[in-house]
């Protein structure tokens, strides 16, 4: 295969599981071993410096880290990535003074945000600290666009929230309250220097069925991002006693426990789709189960029972579907009788207020036409991200776009190609201390992932904010810290030192290392001392070895990144090195002396 | 010397053998060698091979007399019973073992110090009596616990690493077991486990005695430019004389019968010869001698199973050991008490 380049960051990086999979690529080892050295304010600011909300996203993120993680290939189960992310801004003191600040004076160039969600936030977030005056545009009266809206207190109380959103607004964000932009074209006619589309994914979608607009009194049936904005803003505060919710999504969830709350006594998540099909993350079906909601599949709705004006309930279809349900058939009907019904079955984007002949191109499924890369529409100067760029994604997404569309509109306003940006660096720094002393807790832990603790189901309805989930004890980080596997501790292999002794290969416990001779991928990997598991899973393979001329081969996949290698080879050939990815953002792209 | 321990990881993806047990239960403590010492990998070809053999923990027997060599049994097959006998006693310690319970498998572990000094005279009788055992010579040319002095298997010319030359001739494990009547010899190279493995494998399954003369380079005093048993020397001097089949796996069709020797062994499996040089025969002990002898002259180190024959009764039909383990007859009838033993002392008098 020939030997591996291991100068390309991206190399060490697809090692790092958790970061690589991770949309703003947090560097999630390394605020795992500040949490176990007790330094949650550097834990908090370090990710604050990639994920911007760390205190939010502790509780509401999607975690792609964590289906990832390592150590769910070891043990069969993820490190708590996401509740240790919560720890360090549960822990941390006060960290206001070590937070960015806007310079004094400005550099003169305007930056117009549109929605106060998540990525326009990230966008202040960057560009605030190098000089921009950054004026936000928000049609509720509060900022932090759908975490407010959509996710409910329980899981995200406000606190948590506003501390956050406030400490990117106190940066001297112009934020505007209930001013919804109505006009592109009208912003355009401002002369900002550049215009970032942060709006989201705002409308829920509807479900034509018979009966869908026979409803002549009071509505029962409610579109589930609307009902959960009026009950964060106080406009709804009951519900009927049997509630069906469409749809089993995490906004479903959301919608039940809600409902839950509000007064509903019987509530059924209505799934078309069997178990396994879902699109909810496990644990928030978990979540809702425990809390008494119902949910019933392989339900198709068909339509709406409406008697005298009035909802009555529900049809649907009863389907039975093949292995991979990909196809199904109508097997039965029933008819749910049920007192409101809460649609939620997704959202789209909407864009009612981009006039189309701006120069501003849209494709398929009225998506304007966005950069991977850059952010940038086909219009110079506007830019979108989070969810009104490719539909509805989750926050983290949003704020890695935040971060590329910041570096755009600081090379745009600086009259640099938007397409002038940075690479990802790197750094490697031994972590030998001494003999058989190393800087990070090598020794594989066997701990088992610890359960997060919930509020008793008594108490936990008396009040409609009330969150849920309790945090970390001291005794359960000091435990979960302990099954990092530490993978972003490289080990890098010096191939001219090797004597080919094999101490490497014998004292390896996950059976990761073989020498050989070289050859083609598929031939290498006949000959690796363990099956590859993992076909995703980097090969390393070293430079030709001075005795025999075989190669070093390593299987990323199940390495636990113990060091014994390291430890056991008589020359230094193996050490292990902490692995830092040096990611680019909008400041770095400012010449240093100038602001 | 690590202060940290092999961490017993609960792989989901191991490999098992016929018994449902991984490699990493035949694992034992954390050696506490020298970083690349050779020994810690005939350490992992013993743990690869009693694994791949599916022999239980519990049935294998791993004896040591003194040495670097000698600590190695702590390091494979925790769950297996030991002996760390006094120096250059291990072959007497496990002839006494082999004939009280001919039930388990006996690995013994040795040193060139061990064995070819102190204990030459026990690894002799041993031989000739062909207890049922392998025996592994972890042969580094030097005596590595006592800083480096020559032992007695260095070669004339090789140096210490201080550079002082040795003038005195080695004696050859290999050489020394033939002239003794040995039944299963090989040299290899603790470097090369692809060529251990079997070998060892083949030794555990062979009836008799078993020498296995493993170069295993001592990486602290004896991996110098003056070394002839040093990793790059071995390397570079190495003669891979034989190839063979293993007695348990099947003879792949592409083996050219032309130039092959088989060997039918005691349980009726048979090691298949391959690649043999000229006039070379692993059955016939002049001609391994002589070809030594030829291959010794020009420096090069001959490996491979160099012989194999299993005409000669073992300890076990030399002696009339009891079928039944020792520890499995009952005691009254083990020691019948001193009534029996007056009876017998009268048909002496």
């Amino acid at each position: 295969m020939g030997p591996t380049d291991v100068n390309d960051p991206s190399y060490y990086h697809r090692v790092v599981d958790c970061q690589w999979a991770c949309p703003a690529h947090t560097n999630v080892p390394e605020y795992i071993r500040l949490i176990a050295q007790g330094r949650y304010d550097d834990a908090y600011l370090l990710n604050r410096e990639s994920n911007v909300f760390p205190g939010i996203l502790g509780r509401t993120c999607d975690r792609p880290c964590e289906p990832a993680c390592r150590r769910a290939r070891v043990d069969g189960e993820p490190v708590a990535i996401c509740r240790l992310k919560r720890v360090t801004a549960d822990l941390r003191g006060d960290i206001s003074d070590r937070l960015p600040r806007s310079p004094s004076e400005k550099n003169g160039k305007r930056v117009a945000c549109i929605g106060a969600g998540p990525a326009s936030l990230a966008v202040a977030n960057d560009l605030l600290p190098l000089g921009y005056s950054v004026t936000i545009f928000e049609r509720h009266d509060a900022p932090g666009g759908l975490m407010r809206t959509n996710i409910p207190a329980f899981r995200l109380p406000s606190e948590v929230l506003d501390e956050e959103c406030r400490a990117i607004l106190d940066m001297g964000a112009d934020i505007r309250y209930r001013s919804p932009v109505t006009s592109l074209r009208a912003l355009l006619a401002e002369g900002y220097d550049a215009i970032f589309v942060g709006s989201g994914a705002p409308r829920g979608k509807e479900l034509d069925l018979p009966g869908r607009h026979e409803e002549t009194g009071e509505t029962r049936i409610h579109i589930g991002i609307d009902w959960l904005e009026s009950i964060a803003f106080g406009h709804t505060d009951s519900i009927g006693e049997r509630v069906l919710i469409i749809g089993v999504g995490n906004t479903a969830m959301d919608c039940c426990r809600s409902s839950r709350r509000l007064g509903g006594k019987d509530i059924k998540v209505m799934a078309r789709r069997p178990r396994g099909f879902f699109k909810a993350s496990p644990w928030e079906l978990e979540d809702a189960e425990e809390e008494g909601v119902e949910i019933l599949v392989n339900h198709a709705p068909k339509r709406f029972v409406i008697e005298d004006g009035k909802l009555r309930g529900m049809e649907f279809d009863i389907l039975e579907w093949d292995e991979r349900a990909e196809h199904s058939r109508v097997v039965g009907n029933l008819v749910m009788p049920c007192d409101d019904v809460i649609l939620a079955i997704g959202q789209e984007n909407a864009f009612p207020w981009i006039e189309r002949d701006l120069g501003l191109e849209f494709g398929e499924w009225e998506l304007p036409i966005v950069d991977e890369v850059t952010m940038e529409s086909t219009l110079p100067g506007v830019f979108f991200g989070g969810d009104s760029a490719w539909g509805p994604k989750n926050i983290i997404w949003a704020v890695a776009h935040a971060h590329q569309a910041a570096i755009s509109i600081h090379n745009h306003c600086q009259g640099i190609p938007v397409t002038e940006r940075l690479p990802d660096g790197m750094n490697l720094v031994s972590q030998k201390m001494g003999i058989s002393q190393w800087s990070y807790s090598n020794d594989f832990n066997p701990a088992n992932r610890q359960r997060m603790d919930h509020v008793d189901l008594a108490r936990r309805f008396s009040r409609l904010n009330l969150e849920v989930e309790l945090g970390f004890s001291a005794e359960q980080t000091a435990r979960e810290v302990e099954r990092c596997l530490n993978c972003d501790i490289q080990t890098v292999f010096r191939a001219r030192l090797c004597i080919e002794c094999d101490a490497c290969i014998d004292v390896c416990p996950a059976e990761c290392l073989t020498i050989t001779e070289d050859g083609d991928e598929a031939d290498l990997v006949s000959r690796l001392t363990a099956r590859r598991l993992n076909p995703d899973q980097g090969l390393y393979v070293s430079e030709p070895l001075p005795q025999t001329r075989r190669v070093m081969v390593k299987d990323e996949n199940i390495c636990v990144h113990c060091g014994l290698c390291a430890e056991r080879c008589p020359t230094a050939a193996w050490n292990m090195e902490r692995f830092e990815l040096r990611i680019p953002y909008a400041a770095d792209h400012v010449p240093s002396g100038v602001s | 010397m690590p202060s940290i321990t092999k961490p017993k990881i609960p792989l989901l993806a191991l490999e098992k053998n016929e018994l449902g047990l991984t490699i990493r239960d035949y694992d034992g403590a954390m050696s506490t060698l020298c970083a690349g010492c050779g020994h810690d990998s005939i350490t992992a070809a013993i743990v690869r091979s009693v694994f791949e053999l599916s022999i239980p923990p519990h049935r294998l027997c791993k004896l040591s007399g003194i040495g670097c060599s000698s600590k190695t049994p702590t390091y494979f097959v925790s769950a297996a019973h030991g002996f760390n006998s006094v120096h250059g006693r291990m072959a007497a310690i496990a002839s006494g073992a082999n004939a009280a319970n001919r039930d388990l498998h006996y690995i013994g572990v040795s040193g060139d110090g061990d064995s070819l000094s102190i204990g030459l005279g026990h690894l002799a009788h041993a031989i000739r009596r062909n207890v049922d055992m392998l025996y592994v010579i972890a042969d580094n040319g030097v005596y590595g616990l006592t800083k480096g002095q020559f032992s007695a298997s260095a070669d004339l010319e090789s140096t210490t690493k201080r550079g002082e030359p040795n003038t005195t001739p080695p004696i050859d494990p290999v050489v020394l077991a033939l002239s003794l009547g040995a039944t299963f010899v090989a040299r290899a190279f603790s470097g090369d486990k692809r060529q251990l493995v079997p070998i060892l494998k083949a030794g555990l399954t062979h009836r008799g005695f078993a020498l296995v003369d493993v170069i295993s380079p001592c990486v602290q005093f004896n991996d110098h430019e003056g070394s002839t048993k040093s990793y790059l020397y071995t390397r570079e001097h190495e003669l891979r004389a034989t190839d063979f089949v293993p007695p348990a796996e099947e003879i792949v069709a592409d083996v050219p019968s032309e130039g092959t020797v088989s060997v039918t062994m005691h349980s009726g499996s048979v090691i298949t010869f391959t690649s043999l040089p000229e006039g070379y025969d692993p059955t016939d002990r002049a001609s391994v001698i002589a070809y030594l002898d030829e291959r010794a002259a020009s420096h090069e180190i001959v490996t491979g199973l160099l012989y194999a024959s299993d005409g000669t009764p073992d300890l076990h039909e030399l002696n009339q050991t009891s079928e039944t383990p020792l520890v499995s007859i009952p005691f009254e009838r083990l020691c019948p008490g001193s009534a029996a033993l007056e009876e017998l002392q009268q048909r002496f008098t």
